[in-house]
């Protein structure tokens, strides 16, 4: 069962390394949406600073959410998704491999990118590190709640928008704490506790989000 | 060709009982029975619309019955469980065949998902593959496609095949060869249950018309 998971994960992973254009453009949507802000609200360092968390986690949000919607349907429309839910491997399983799969692909690049966007977003020095924990702890449910999302709106065509209606809301607490945790350590205050209730939201939507996303895959495919 | 490996499962008789599907609001078909022994095959027909395709969703338990009960060596199965998971393969009217793969990584990637590592080039030739194992998905006609979704068959042991118009876009010699393989499968006591408009040389088929089980135009 492990080696099945192993194997529809490495699948998922190369799939996107060769068809490449899903995670690059995800990264790039994060720069373009982030390197907005400078340009909009004017280059005051003391402005950019008050608003870098924030700005920072939105435009991730919204990043992540953009490639959200092939995350099934693909496998959906050329039959891939029949054969998934009648292998041995029982759906769940498959679901969280397939959404860890698109978190190596768009969340890991997301943190990777998040601290050069923050310099240019004037982030206090202060904020760095826990940014990128933040995010390291953050962008798993992004694309475990994601999953739910994608496999709710899998038949539909152009579910792209519904989808966000239906994820957007459910990002909100992913924010709150993630630009909490960024503000407690630039204002010296403890991080912790908004660190802690991040890897409690991951490894409750770890357990949580597959039984939902696979529960909606079902009802699809019938 | 291959030798064929073991199965996961032993070949045992397979029947439904009074079954009925529902699509949407319409009944698509009630009261359907049959019985299936190992080494049998049961060639669906009908026009379109009478639910063959539904059926063998239903069979491989990717659709719920309204009704009915199916059975497996004589014992009331859950369509949903890993059991009967394990003891079909079936082949839809889509082929699962990724575009950035190639036709040896999309097999391994099936047959090894069903724990299957070994004879994939193997069953790749059993349907004149070989030479085209290294060629990405999106260079492949829908033919062959379709047989490399087919080849499935010749990859992973089960015993329950449920072939959804297996032979639709496959040449004379890809017919032939699925006819082949067909015969191979139930001479071991596999189960085969296709749907198909055309007879592609599955001989010794029990015919199943699913135009007799239309539902009566609502009372």
């Amino acid at each position: 069962m492990l080696a099945a998971f192993a194997r529809l994960f490495r699948r998922d992973l190369r799939l996107a390394l060769r068809q490449g254009s899903a995670s690059s453009s995800v990264v790039v949507f994060f720069v373009l949406a982030v390197t907005l802000f400078p340009l909009g609200v004017g280059p005051e360092t003391a402005v950019l600073a008050h608003i870098a968390s924030g700005v920072l986690w939105v435009a991730a949000l919204l990043a992540a959410m953009l490639s959200l919607d092939r995350l099934f349907q693909a496998d959906f429309e050329d039959g891939s998704l029949d054969l998934l839910a009648l292998a041995p491997l029982p759906l769940e399983l498959a679901v969280l491999a397939k959404a860890g799969a698109h978190w190596a692909t768009t969340g890991l690049p997301l943190i990777l990118a998040s601290p050069v966007l923050a310099i240019l977003m004037q982030l206090d020095a202060g904020g760095y590190l826990t940014l990128v924990a933040a995010m390291a702890l953050g962008t798993p449910v992004l694309s475990l709640i994601g999953g739910i999302g994608a496999a709710l709106t899998v038949g539909i065509r152009r579910g792209g928008v519904l989808l966000s209606l239906l994820v957007l809301p459910l990002y909100i607490p992913v924010l709150i704490f993630g630009v909490g945790a960024v503000e407690a350590a630039i204002d010296g205050l403890t991080q912790r506790p908004q660190l802690l209730i991040l890897a409690a939201l991951s490894l409750a939507a770890v357990v949580l989000a597959p039984l939902a996303a696979a529960a909606a895959l079902r009802l699809n495919l019938e | 060709m291959t030798t064929a490996p073991d199965w996961t499962a032993p070949p045992a008789p397979f029947a439904a009982r009074d079954l009925a599907c529902i699509r949407g609001d319409r009944l698509v078909f009630a009261g359907l029975s049959f019985d299936l022994v190992p080494g049998g095959a049961l060639l669906l027909y009908g026009p379109n619309g009478t639910g063959k395709s539904s059926l063998l969703r239903l069979l491989a338990g990717l659709l719920p019955a309204a009704q009915g009960m199916l059975l497996w060596n004589d014992a009331a199965l859950r369509p949903v469980s890993e059991e009967h998971r394990a003891r079909l393969l079936y082949v839809g009217h889509v082929d699962a065949v990724k575009p950035a793969l190639t036709a040896r990584e999309t097999l391994a990637f099936w047959a090894g998902l069903a724990g299957q590592a070994d004879g994939i080039d193997a069953a790749l030739g059993a349907f004149g593959l070989g030479h085209l194992a290294d060629v990405p998905g999106r260079f492949l006609s829908a033919g062959q496609k379709k047989r490399l979704n087919l080849a499935r068959l010749a990859a992973i042991p089960a015993p329950l095949w449920l072939l959804d118009e297996p032979s639709v876009s496959l040449d004379a010699d890809s017919v032939a060869l699925l006819a082949l393989l067909i015969t191979r499968h139930t001479a071991r006591g596999g189960l085969v249950i296709a749907a198909s408009h055309v007879d592609f040389g599955l001989r010794d088929a029990a015919r199943l018309d699913l135009g007799a089980f239309i539902a009566p135009v609502a009372a």
